[in-house]
């Protein structure tokens, strides 16, 4: 394997691990509030249907995501009213949230496009391009870093860097901000913040209302970077991923983006060796498909540790009486 | 009003017709009161008479439907903790409102920080802890985690959250129920040195003894009304809980000295590793013989809970355990019904978890763990139904569990209800040996003087009964003889009539105590 087929690798790696990272933020953001959200996979279903279709529609990448991140939002509302103000159960509202968005996008893309369920292909100004950073042509020449700066490091597009951007982001919010202190807060021990005289409601829709914003940018960025266009089910279990590599993380910014970029690595291999050759034996293509999968149960069943979740995680807050 | 009376002080807290419903039950009926400033106020009452609610509306946790508060002479709506904060009132629950992996410092700023970052606002509170363990000895470290601290300190914690924000009005819900006589004792040294600065303080209690020892007023709730207000100084603990109840209660068990028999229960060296791996209990070895009983003494945590779960048949351990000489097999898989089978009856620490299915009805939850037996039986596949809840009713009528109806949920009785259902399943056995865990924990005075009766009739009738209880109260008025536990050992061995609080209260705290 030579230096070009490595970048090449963790070049993939980023494009793969940024919506899952995306995800997996606000996967944290949610639960790190107390609200348990498995229908991370239908937001970002949502949010890749409605910015392609805006943006096939507009030729605008930016309407796009505004969309996209619209649609993601309606979808953390409906889970925020179902689990905060009626205290609902949070798992069958996130699976109730998978199931509309399976369903939603593929119906209203058929009706609207009439393409077997899928959007037109974006082209030009309703995609995002790749950035070239500074200086990378220029660079190119240096041995080693060079071509690392301008294969591996530029050329994204820009969800990809705002997706790493937020890592530092959301842990400097966290844990050194007022609104940081009492999101954790709440979803640890809501009655402390509570009889602390905040908001325990207002606290967790924020929390809810970031993860929309964070699924959709994910969304927007697999219908209109990733790839050009929503088809069917094109989140592909992302979210579930992004659930895992969030245990696997223990909630934290830092080791989310480690994780992420784990399960990035491991379909970027999958995507290029299709079909390994050992010795006569030939790994068929479905089981590189399934490796990253397969290795998120092994990963999750055996190499976590002792996560252990925020403590008023998936609770409707009751006063007591 | 207040200006008017010229000379006199203002009241710190001043209710007015105070009443409060949930539904249709009515928490709280009427209620006026008034507190001194710079003066301990102590609040008594049975289960359910409404102090918590009073004490929750006082905190803005709930609206009153009618009546009037005033805070320092002012009339104050109250409509959230946050005004209640803001009115200088400040609130230490029964159940900590800590967040347990934030530190101490987090804790004490959270819900008012100085601003968006929170480096200021830590720094300040820093140095605030600093000068307010000074001044009421209140030593803590700010940066220790809440989990890793143990409950006086959790305790201590939630005074520091309440002084820091500058409140004037200290409400402390059952504080003591969770620490250390010693602990005790440093809380009430933390709450005369506040009053002195001028503080005032409510304590809410069911412990009769610590109103006489630190309140200088105390007011008797019951049903949901106020029912006296008394100058603690003229008052009495017989006073006060026949006030609480409303009927004379008798304060200490008479009872005839022990006749005790043959040795029911012998264990030796008894051991058990939780989950983690750490040893709950560290070799543990003691005897209870027909017609005794053995107190298990200590703070909640050091082993009891084992000792209970092993002996039960919950838990798996080591060593060796006989009952009337012969060995109970400790890894066999049946172990519930083999110990039953032994003769233990366990009447469990927890009655809602272990005790009791709560939503199951009283009939059905009589004979859990009985329910192969054949007078439970009509034939080989159905269970006689009519005759488990004749006998039910029956056993309800005798134990005066109220309402005495079969066929109501676990859940809708009351604490001491549903106890003397447990108790009423396991005494009724006539069990060899009775293994009883915090027998009156959340029960009314009423009903605990009721067990208590019960305990004692059946240790008369010749079982030994191992009692497990972090009242000291109740070891000592119900035991033959005391076992201290301290960290998974016993600390040792007392008779009650040559110990009292202060020496037991050493042992628990893993200090020898005087010499026996």
């Amino acid at each position: 394997m030579d230096f070009a087929t490595v970048l090449q690798i963790l070049d993939s790696t980023v494009r793969l691990a940024t919506p899952l990272l995306l995800a997996c933020l606000a996967g944290l953001f949610s639960e790190r509030a107390g609200i348990f959200d498995i229908g991370l996979e239908g937001k970002m279903l949502a949010s890749a249907f409605f910015s392609a279709a805006v943006a096939a529609v507009t030729g605008s990448v930016w309407l796009g995501l505004g969309a996209g991140i619209a649609a993601s939002l309606v979808m953390a509302a409906i889970h925020g009213a179902a689990s905060i103000s009626f205290r609902g159960n949070q798992l069958i509202s996130g699976v109730a949230i998978n199931f509309l968005a399976a369903g939603l996008t593929v119906v209203i893309a058929q009706t609207w496009f009439s393409q077997g369920g899928r959007t037109p292909s974006l082209i030009g100004a309703a995609r995002f391009e790749p950035i070239t950073l500074p200086l990378a042509e220029t660079l190119q020449p240096v041995p080693i870093l060079g071509p690392i700066y301008h294969e591996l490091i530029s050329g994204h597009t820009l969800p990809v860097y705002l997706a790493f951007a937020l890592v530092p982001v959301s842990w400097w919010v966290l844990y050194h901000t007022r609104f940081g202190l009492r999101l954790r807060a709440v979803g640890e021990s809501p009655e402390a913040l509570d009889t602390a005289g905040v908001s325990v409601v207002a606290t967790r829709y924020a929390a809810v209302a970031i993860c929309g914003v964070l699924c959709g940018i994910a969304g927007a960025y697999l219908a209109t970077a990733l790839q050009a266009g929503f088809v069917k089910d094109m989140t592909a279990g992302r979210g579930f991923i992004a659930l895992a590599a969030l245990i696997f993380a223990k909630w934290r910014p830092w080791q989310a983006l480690g994780a992420t970029l784990l399960f990035g690595f491991l379909q970027a291999i999958a995507l290029r060796y299709q079909n390994i050759d050992l010795g006569g034996v030939v790994v068929p293509v479905q089981v590189m498909d399934a490796l990253p999968y397969v290795l998120t149960v092994v990963i999750l069943a055996g190499f976590v540790g002792r996560a252990i979740p925020p403590r008023a995680g998936g609770e409707p807050y009751v006063k007591e009486r | 009003m207040a200006g008017a009376a010229g000379g006199q002080r203002v009241p710190a807290i001043e209710l007015r017709g105070i009443s409060k419903a949930f539904g249709p039950v009515q928490a709280n009926r009427d209620i006026s009161l008034t507190v001194m400033p710079g003066t301990i106020h102590g609040i008594v009452g049975e289960n359910g008479a409404g102090k918590s609610t009073l004490m929750s509306i006082l905190y803005g946790f709930y609206k009153a439907d009618a009546g009037e508060i005033r805070i320092g002479g002012q009339p104050n709506q109250i409509s959230d903790s946050q005004a209640a904060i803001r009115a200088g009132i400040g609130m230490v629950f029964q159940h900590f409102k800590l967040v347990e992996p934030f530190s101490v410092l987090e804790n004490v700023i959270l819900g008012v920080e100085d601003g968006r970052l929170l480096r200021p606002s830590l720094a300040r509170a820093r140095g605030a802890l600093k000068r307010l363990a000074e001044d009421y000895e209140l030593h803590v470290d700010p940066d220790a985690r809440i989990e890793d601290l143990g409950v006086g300190m959790k305790q201590r914690v939630e005074i520091l959250k309440a002084l820091y924000r500058q409140a004037d009005i200290l409400i402390l819900d059952e504080p003591t129920g969770v620490l250390t006589p010693a602990e005790a004792d440093h809380l009430f040294r933390i709450l005369e040195n506040l009053k002195s600065q001028g503080k005032t303080i409510i304590l809410i209690t069911h412990k009769l003894r610590e109103i006489m020892a630190i309140t200088d007023t105390v007011s008797v709730m019951r049903r949901g009304q106020m029912v006296a207000t008394l100058e603690t100084a003229q008052t009495s603990p017989g006073e006060l809980a026949e006030l609480m109840v409303g009927r004379k209660v008798l304060l200490h068990m008479d009872k005839k000295p022990a006749a005790p028999g043959r040795t029911v229960l012998a264990v030796e060296n008894l051991r058990v590793t939780d989950i983690d791996g750490v040893e709950r209990l560290r070799g543990v070895s003691l005897s209870v013989r027909a017609g005794e009983i053995l107190g298990i003494a200590g703070v909640a945590g050091n082993g009891q809970s084992q000792l209970l779960g092993v002996l039960g048949g919950t838990l798996r351990g080591s060593g060796t355990v006989r009952i009337e000489g012969r060995e109970i097999d400790l890894a066999a898989r049946d172990a519930g019904q083999s110990r039953r089978a032994a003769g233990i009856a366990h009447v469990p620490e927890d009655r809602q978890r272990e005790g009791l299915v709560m939503e199951f009805l009283a009939w059905e939850n009589m004979i859990f763990g009985y329910h192969h037996d054949p007078a439970c039986q009509r034939n080989r596949a159905l269970m006689d139904n009519a005759a488990i809840r004749a006998m039910t009713a029956e056993r309800m009528a005798r134990f005066d569990v109220r309402p005495p109806d079969p066929d109501l949920p676990a859940r809708s009785f009351s604490g001491g209800n549903q106890q003397k259902i447990v108790l009423a399943r396991e005494i009724e056995r006539n069990p060899a040996l009775l293994i009883v865990g915090q027998p009156t924990r959340g029960v009314d005075i009423g009903a605990i003087e009721f067990i208590h009766q019960r305990l004692i009739a059946l240790r008369d009738a010749g079982a030994a009964i191992l009692l497990v209880s972090v009242e000291l109260d109740e070891i000592l008025s119900l035991s033959d003889r005391i076992a201290v536990m301290f960290d998974g050992r016993i600390m040792g061995e007392r008779r009650p009539e040559e110990t009292d609080e202060k020496d037991l209260g050493l042992m628990m705290a893993g200090m020898r105590g005087k010499a026996a």
